[in-house]
């Protein structure tokens, strides 16, 4: 008898990749998926607890299913993907130096004169003028 | 962003892109506010949120940060994360835009 293909294994490594590559193009945009990647660990769990289905049929009835030596396989790679994206998540993320040099509330904000996207001079103390208050955001970029 | 202009401020952000890089931004993800360029980091230096070789190349980039300032040229409110992916929310700038008074 044909043994049938361990569906549950695929499946559940296929929604593992998608927990890790999803999270920059489609959970970033938005601070509440962004600061706790919960939307990516709901997947790490989903995918894993189908892997550890498959995994188990697999073994419980291998006359029946497939993927002993590949349940096992992409088991052992969820396991590492979801360790390399924790880790991301929590060293990467922290690596930016302290703030101590940073201007505190109290003191004068230094005037500039930036080029914006249209190639134009713009002073802070312009911007001021017109406005009750500035909010700079000062980001990484993209380089 | 339209409360923030409703409050009377203006929302800037600066990086070290240049304004070329910067424009390709503000069209893919619709920003209607002003970007401005310091491709050598001297205001980002000044206002000490400088995160050397942090970039490609070991380019010198801006730490995420965010600061209030208020139409005396006064900072009112600051937020410096510690961890690249978080960064201010709009409602605690908003927040800190309603202690202002005046």
């Amino acid at each position: 008898m044909k043994r049938r293909w361990n569906v549950p294994i695929w499946a559940g490594f296929a929604i593992v990749i998608v927990a890790v590559v999803s999270y920059i193009p489609i959970f970033t945009p938005f601070p509440v998926t962004r600061d706790i990647p919960w939307a990516n660990y709901l997947l790490f769990l989903l995918g894993g607890g189908l892997v550890a289905v498959g995994v188990r049929r697999a073994f419980r009835d291998p006359e029946h299913y497939r993927g002993k030596i590949s349940g096992s396989i992409l088991a052992a790679l969820s396991v590492l993907l979801l360790g390399l994206f924790v880790g991301a998540i929590l060293y990467a993320g922290k690596q930016i130096p302290s703030a101590e040099l940073a201007l505190r509330p109290g003191q004068l904000a230094p005037p500039f004169v930036l080029q914006d996207t249209a190639g134009k001079q713009v002073a802070s103390a312009e911007l001021l003028k017109g406005h009750r208050a500035v909010v700079l955001v000062f980001y990484r970029g993209y380089w | 962003m339209s409360e923030f202009h409703h409050r009377g401020v203006e929302v800037v952000a600066i990086s070290v892109d240049s304004p070329a890089e910067s424009q390709k931004l503000c069209q893919s993800r619709g920003y209607t506010f002003p970007f401005l360029s310091d491709p050598n980091a001297q205001v980002i230096r000044q206002y000490g949120v400088l995160h050397p070789k942090g970039g490609e190349d070991g380019k010198d980039i801006a730490r995420p940060a965010e600061f209030l300032v208020d139409t005396a040229g006064t900072i009112r409110w600051v937020n410096l994360t510690d961890d690249i992916r978080v960064r201010a929310r709009p409602e605690a700038v908003l927040r800190a835009i309603s202690q202002l008074g005046g």
